[in-house]
């Protein structure tokens, strides 16, 4: 074990630990807003990154140029979630919660399995590839690029979430929906933004994925459970921690594989999760 | 409603008819039909005492079948032990597994709970994959014995001994059920069910009894596991053990009807036809199209009828004789917050 493989190892976890946040961060806002994890997170980013797929084979646009379509698609979709599903059994037993979006999730992965068949697909000849080297390090150019993206996104949820009077009446909705609801806040409108940010998080992230990652009907699946423990780390509902959080569960996913056994990294990074949830059930950064 | 007596004289025909299906049809594809039916519903079954009447929604009962499989086939293949055996001894490591994975899980509430039965699952089917001497990522062949040897749980000339050993498995399963209905334990976890902190302070021991149903829900998802692995004979972590498995479990309960006693078995009845028949359909092939109906049901079942298909026929019975007895109750599950 060198040095620069550890140190290899580092910066790839660091950069797919924003992406992991970007995407966790979309299932906080949902979680904050209304205590219902949406089962279907990952399924809505497999379909981002088909949508990327699928711009660039029929049309050859390059995902970073279809990325604002992605996320405007996948918005929509999180509003017509919410406006079709959600509102139906918010007030419902959780069982009903879990197997609504559960539900949804086979669904949709079965549909993309359906229509799209389980081949694994790659973007090739994207724009950016290629890599850097820093003094014996490599870079991807893609992930740094993905990595960076995801990151912007971030700061700007953010920025929306802490600056803009909307993002306020958005927190304000998660503290207390009556009393939001009181001080003149659409609180309907409020469910079925969050539902559109939540799910535009994995729109950015998938349309970056896409471009250096496979796309298959089932890609969904592991970074869904990347981002719950994500989110459990940084607390549900917790939207800035999880930037945090997202960098140490892709730090101890690579460090996971690098140290332990390449083959049991999830199961690292699974094993974090429980002892988290048992530790300190309101997350490392939860402040209830 | 029909009274008691035409109830079960009517139940009676049914387990009749069903005892005679393998004589009267020996189509092997309709026989194994009927056996994954009797399968899954069996399972569902196990898997509502956990989730359906103790409202604890594992998301991991995978775990439990893979471990029932595992075990006899391991007995099987290095010690020549009898699956029957096996199968006991399967139940019991699976039972020895639920306390120990409840003693931690069952301190989380709600989401909670469900997203750390997930976890466990992908560790456990992760360690399987790795492990090379229970067979790794290829998976293990039961051992094929000719002839057809009940001592070795194999019946390879005729399925008709394993639709008998799946349909007293099921019976088994739906007895427990009825069983614990009737039992002080059953209360108990109902109290769980509608609010753990009430059922405390009334002096239930929530942890315990949550261990209970744990451990008999595990203990019957094993037997299954044995039963699977013997059918089929082959058996790999990703058959056995994977997360699409442990969500199979459920919605076959959920579709059905959670905390029912016939919930499962209606549900399974519904789904197993509906899979193979697209499967001959459109030959397999990958193309999931009973897990594209399975979901979309799911999902309209959860918005439209909470209580499943049970609420729906028991409307529809209750409408067809002009009884009146209200809107069928719907189960409400976990309403506690971590």
């Amino acid at each position: 074990m060198t040095v620069e493989i550890l140190l290899q190892s580092v910066i790839s976890g660091i950069l797919m630990g924003f992406v992991y946040a970007l995407i966790a961060a979309g299932l906080s806002l949902i979680f904050g807003l209304m205590e219902i994890v949406n089962f279907a997170h990952g399924e809505f980013l497999m379909l981002a990154m088909f949508g990327a797929f699928w711009t660039w084979a029929l049309w050859s646009v390059d995902p970073l140029l279809s990325l604002p379509l992605t996320t405007a698609a996948l918005f929509l979709l999180g509003v017509l979630t919410y406006k079709g599903i959600i509102r139906w059994i918010l007030d419902g037993p959780m069982l009903t919660q879990i197997f609504a979006t559960f539900g949804l999730a086979v669904f949709l992965r079965s549909g993309a399995q359906f229509l799209f068949g389980v081949d694994f697909r790659l973007i090739q000849n994207p724009w950016i590839q290629g890599r850097i080297s820093l003094g014996g390090l490599f870079i991807g150019l893609p992930q740094l690029t993905a990595s960076l993206a995801a990151l912007a996104a971030f700061g700007f949820l953010y920025w929306f979430l802490t600056r803009t009077e909307t993002g306020l009446a958005l927190q304000a909705t998660a503290q207390d929906r009556q009393a939001a609801s009181l001080m003149g806040i659409d609180t309907e409108w409020m469910f079925a933004l969050g539902w559109g940010i939540g799910s535009a998080c994995v729109g950015v992230a998938g349309a970056l994925l896409a471009i250096f990652f496979y796309v298959f009907p089932d890609v969904g699946a592991t970074f869904a459970l990347l981002a719950y423990v994500t989110v459990a780390l940084g607390g549900f509902g917790n939207v800035p921690a999880t930037l945090l959080a997202g960098v140490i569960v892709g730090l101890v996913e690579v460090l996971g594989g690098v140290l332990i056994n390449p083959a049991l990294k999830y199961a690292v990074v699974f094993l974090l999760y429980l002892v988290v949830v048992l530790w300190r059930p309101q997350g490392l950064f939860g402040k209830f | 409603m029909a009274g008691p007596m035409a109830k079960r004289v009517a139940g009676g025909l049914v387990l009749l008819a069903l005892l005679a299906f393998p004589l009267l049809v020996t189509l092997p594809h309709r026989r194994h039909v009927m056996i994954m039916i009797f399968l899954y519903a069996m399972l569902a079954t196990a898997w509502n005492i956990l989730a359906g009447y103790c409202g604890q929604i594992s998301l991991g009962h995978a775990i439990f079948f893979g471990l029932g499989a595992y075990t006899s086939t391991t007995l099987l293949k290095h010690a020549a032990i009898s699956p029957w055996i096996g199968m006991l001894a399967g139940a019991a490591v699976a039972v020895v597994v639920s306390q120990a994975i409840g003693f931690p899980v069952f301190r989380l509430r709600g989401h909670y709970f469900a997203i750390a039965t997930i976890a466990l699952g992908e560790i456990i089917q992760t360690l399987f994959i790795n492990w090379d001497w229970i067979g790794g990522a290829r998976g293990v062949f039961v051992p094929i014995r000719r002839p057809d040897s009940f001592v070795y749980f194999q019946f390879n000339e005729s399925k008709q001994n394993y639709y008998y050993i799946a349909l007293a498995m099921l019976a088994l399963a739906l007895g427990v059920t009825r069983l614990l209905e009737r039992s002080r334990a059953g209360f108990y976890f109902r109290a769980i069910r509608e609010d753990q902190d009430a059922a405390a302070s009334l002096g239930i021991n929530v942890a315990r009894f949550k261990q209970i149903a744990m451990g008999i829900s595990a203990g019957l998802t094993a037997l299954g596991g044995t039963f699977y692995a013997q059918y089929i004979l082959f058996i790999d972590a990703e058959s056995v053990l994977s997360l699409s498995l442990s969500i199979l479990i459920c919605l076959v309960a959920v579709l059905g009807g959670v905390g029912t006693l016939w919930g499962p078995l209606l549900g399974a009845a519904v789904l197993v036809p509906l899979s193979e028949g697209t499967r001959i359909l459109l030959g397999g092939g990958g193309k999931a199209l009973d897990l594209l109906i399975y979901g979309g049901l799911i999902v309209l079942i959860s918005v439209v009828q909470p209580g499943g298909l049970m609420a729906l026929l028991r409307r529809a019975m209750g409408r067809a004789h002009q009884l009146g007895l209200g809107a069928p109750s719907r189960p409400r599950l976990g309403h506690d917050r971590p």
